[in-house]
């Protein structure tokens, strides 16, 4: 057993049982990473705490050791925020997933933190209410999980993201004390810690409740799907409905080699021939959905689309998104191994970028299917690569690094939704400067001070606190004599 | 108190500066100097130079919300914002504005309606309020029932710390999770922790019909039952408001929609019935018979009181309400039995559907009697869900009652603060918590 598990594994089994406190190493294996499976580490120990008074002990006993700890919700992150701390305890939410309380004449709910995106919804409905960020992955993701990532999801760009959802949190600060931000109501006095925590990917403390707000279930939905023979016209679309003044739930869109990557994985059976399809999806009331629908349709014909397809139902709506929501892992099918970026650029801007992602993808004859949400510009581009050939990693890598800098370039981000985590930290300092990056760590500093909670995460230089503001230009004295270590 | 000519660190960093003048006073404590920087390098060298000589700093907009909040502990230097007065840029095609902080929002929502768009967020307008001075206190009005408030529809920052250097969060695009978003504690922030240069917001499109759909009731509960009713239909309102004038008096529900002409007058209708069915039901559960004045009706136009929040009372005290919308009428008895026997009748107006509510007092009603009403409903309100803070108060009510009254996590509040000011010298002793 490592140094970690013999100091804390006793006082961990005692606070959550002994059966809930890993330290077998195969098993520890199955933590190793989160949805960013390049990226692996063992923890020293993994936790599975049953309430937030065991989440608040585990926390303290981590603190009072100097062990930094990273929570865990259902590991499908995309950027690397749940991999584990090597001697550090992995905290995992898996066992607190009650929905504790619905309210729907407030239109809130209070959740445990483990609890999927989905299982919300799903307990809502029969009041008429959901949950609306909806994550691609809301069937197995956690809700604290969106919490720490600010999720969005296909239908973000009418609804809002998780911050625009959560109204109140209770977590337990890094030092392992019990508190709230936010009292549910979205309007609480003081400053709004709740906003900065949510999207601090697990660097700021762990959610043990979360309150949600609940939405009305749009009486009527409908969903549309134009091919073009063209990006350039899809692109037109987008900008046009936009124009119009409408805001529909979802604008996706998809090229070709997503397309094909799609058909050859779930034969989603998109019309054939199509270089981009376009998914518009129009919810609310049922006479407004009918008139948009009509201006979405001939919006569409207007820019190009040799066809459209509405569903009509249900079933028919499902089979339009199987596609889309497939993209990711279908283009498995046509390449060994792939890097998904998630840059945002503005919405007028992505003809250009797409050129460019283009181009540079001919100059690099490195493959680049492109799967985005057009509506807010966030791209998804699925650079291919054959892992077995060990330079085509690097270059693929160098690709998907250019697409950021476009899209920097641009006015946009380098995450939409996926977090900084690991994976990014390294271009973080491309969108910020020092000061910037400085400024957002006096946060941590505020929440975490001992700099034990998920380290190493976004920031690619920590901020020792306690310095007066202004920045560091060379290492804090203690840590270049070797008296302190910076985690 | 004598007017010293500023320093020569101040003019040097920031040409316009002048000594103050008993107008410039925030809440009775008068500064020494008014500094106006021109661009974000001037701001920038005025604040290094302010910390140089350990002075307290108070950001100024247009003023319209200045005696919000507590007295300053101390100010040395006012910072008006408004010579940074410019549109930044304004990407209609990406419906994203950024705009500096000394804008004021009518210009602002004027270069908006040349594209047919707004920013959506609608404070009551106390003539001259700017883009800082929206951001920094956090306000809105009826339709943050579908839009939330500023920090809903912020997306980008940059502030003035208090050490000088200068600080950007998030971007110019909606979608956008890279690093911490520290707009979000700008939002609301009264000032204490830098000062805001400009931002960037996410804009709407103008809707091209709004319809107002009103009624009024004798009883706060069949009022709350109609204003919740229409915010958890699917007819998706902007806003659903509420106002009782005084206890005896009906209380009025308006709800707003907006869109499409054709939808508009469609969904008005629809509701109009859901209202009259609410008060059926409401007459039969009560045994009572729906007032003539309970009809539902349909214009184009708010009614007078729409929107009035803080505004209601200008000189007088007026307290902001928040709690968990489900709990309306009780909220709505829970200031009457508080306001009864401290001998106040307030008016009350709000967002009720939203959880949001205002209080109003007007400027002689007894200072005792207010810190009795405001202790009462503290007390009275659903716990650890609710609050109620004094937006503002005449000087002789504001010396005798806790403004903000008790705020969770103010312990970490004022870590944050240590960190971002770690001399207190950002309007020091305004906000929530002492900070």
């Amino acid at each position: 057993m490592n140094r970690i598990a013999t100091e804390l594994g006793p006082a961990l089994a005692r606070i959550c049982g002994p059966a809930h406190v890993i330290s077998d190493p195969m098993e520890l294996a199955t933590y190793e990473c989160d949805g960013l499976t390049a990226h692996r580490c063992r923890p020293a120990l993994a936790v599975l705490p049953a309430a937030a008074q065991e989440v608040a002990q585990v926390v303290a006993a981590c603190a009072a050791a100097g062990v930094p700890f990273v929570a865990r919700g259902s590991g499908t992150g995309l950027s690397g925020g749940a991999l584990p701390h090597a001697d550090g305890v992995l905290i995992v939410m898996s066992r607190m997933r009650a929905v504790l309380e619905i309210d729907p004449v407030s239109r809130r709910a209070v959740v445990e933190p483990g609890v999927t995106n989905l299982a919300v919804s799903k307990a809502a409905e029969p009041y008429g209410l959901f949950y609306a960020p909806d994550p691609s992955s809301q069937q197995v993701c956690s809700v604290g999980g969106n919490v720490a990532e600010n999720s969005g999801g296909a239908h973000c760009l009418k609804n809002g993201f998780t911050v625009h959802h959560v109204t109140g949190l209770e977590i337990v600060t890094p030092q392992g004390e019990l508190t709230w931000l936010g009292d549910g109501t979205g309007a609480a006095p003081g400053y709004d810690l709740l906003g900065a925590f949510i999207g601090s990917e697990g660097t700021l403390g762990i959610a043990t409740k979360v309150v949600v707000r609940l939405t009305p279930i749009p009486e009527a939905v409908t969903t549309l799907l134009a091919a073009f023979t063209t990006m350039g016209a899809g692109g037109t679309a987008v900008s046009d409905i936009i124009g119009a003044g409408i805001l529909p739930a979802a604008i996706e869109m998809m090229d070709a080699l997503a397309i094909e990557a799609a058909e050859a994985a779930v034969a989603c059976r998109y019309p054939e021939g199509a270089a981009a399809v376009l998914i518009v999806e129009l919810d609310g009331p049922a006479g407004e959905v009918e008139l948009e629908t009509a201006a979405v349709r001939a919006i569409c014909e207007r820019a190009g689309a040799y066809e459209i397809r509405a569903a009509q139902d249900a079933a028919e709506r499902a089979a339009i998104w199987t596609g889309r929501k497939s993209a990711f892992a279908a283009v498995g099918r046509i390449s060994p191994a792939y890097i998904v970026q998630d840059g945002v650029v503005p919405r007028t801007a992505l003809g250009d970028v797409l050129s460019a992602i283009a181009d540079l993808s001919a100059r690099s004859g490195i493959r680049v299917a492109n799967v985005f949400h057009a509506g807010d510009g966030n791209l998804h581009p699925l650079v291919l690569f054959d892992d077995a050939d060990p330079a085509a990693g690097p270059a693929a890598e160098k690709v998907s690094g250019a697409i950021l800098d476009l899209c920097i370039e641009h006015g946009g981000s380098i995450t939409g939704e996926h977090g900084v985590g690991v994976d990014k930290a390294r271009y973080l300092p491309r969108m910020f400067s020092p000061d910037d990056l400085d400024t957002m760590q006096l946060v941590r500093c505020a929440f975490d001070p001992a700099g034990l909670c998920n380290p190493g995460k976004i920031f690619p230089t920590p901020r020792l606190c306690g310095e007066v503001p202004g920045v560091r230009r060379a290492p804090h004295p203690l840590v270049a004599s070797g008296q302190l270590e910076q985690f | 108190m004598t007017r010293a000519a500023p320093p020569a660190e101040l003019t040097t960093a920031c040409p316009e500066v002048r000594p103050a003048t008993p107008a410039d006073a925030v809440a009775g404590v008068e500064p020494r100097y008014v500094a106006a920087p021109a661009t974000e390098e001037q701001a920038s060298a005025l604040l290094t130079a302010a910390a140089g000589l350990g002075l307290a700093v108070l950001p100024r907009g247009g003023g319209t919300r200045l005696a919000w909040g507590a007295a300053p502990a101390r100010c040395d230097l006012v910072v008006d914002t408004w010579q940074l007065n410019a549109v930044l840029e304004h990407s209609a095609g990406d419906q994203v504005v950024r705009a500096q902080a000394g804008v004021p929002l009518a210009a602002l929502a004027r270069v908006l309606a040349e594209a047919g768009q707004r920013l959506a967020v609608d404070p009551a307008d106390e003539g001259g309020g700017t883009v800082g001075g929206l951001l920094a206190t956090g306000v809105a009005g009826p339709l943050r029932l579908r839009y939330g408030t500023p920090r809903d529809l912020l997306i980008g920052v940059t502030m003035i710390r208090a050490d000088g250097a200068v600080a950007r969060a998030g971007g110019k695009v909606v979608k956008n999770v890279a690093g911490y978003d520290t707009g979000k504690l700008l939002a609301g922030s009264y000032g204490t922790l830098g000062l805001i240069t400009d931002a960037t917001f996410r804009v709407h499109p103008a809707p091209a019909a709004a319809s107002y759909v009103s009624a009024d009731y004798a009883s706060p509960a069949a009022a709350a039952a109609a204003l919740l009713g229409a915010a958890r239909s699917t007819l998706v309102p902007s806003a659903a408001e509420l106002d009782w004038p005084g206890r005896g008096a009906p209380v009025s529900v308006a709800v707003l929609f907006e869109g499409d002409p054709e939808g508009v007058a469609q969904r008005a209708a629809r509701l109009r019935d859901l209202l009259a069915e609410t008060a059926g039901a409401q007459a039969r559960a009560t045994g009572t018979s729906p007032g003539a004045d309970e009809r539902p009706r349909t214009a184009d136009a708010p009614p007078p009181w729409w929107g009035r929040g803080a505004a209601a009372a200008p000189d007088g005290t007026v307290l902001r309400i928040a709690f968990w919308a489900g709990r309306l009428a009780d909220v709505l008895g829970a200031i009457r039995d508080a306001a009864v026997p401290a001998g106040l009748d307030p008016a009350v107006s709000g967002s009720g559907a939203a959880g949001v509510l205002h209080a109003a007092l007007p400027p002689d009603a007894p200072p005792d009697a207010v810190a009795r009403f405001v202790v009462g409903l503290r007390a009275a309100l659903p716990a650890g869900r609710s609050s109620a803070v004094v937006l503002h108060a005449p000087a002789r009510v504001a010396a005798v009652v806790d403004l903000w009254g008790p705020v969770p996590s103010a312990g970490l509040m004022q870590s944050v603060k240590d960190q971002f000011d770690p001399e207190h010298r950002m309007a020091p002793g305004r906000f929530a918590g002492g900070i």
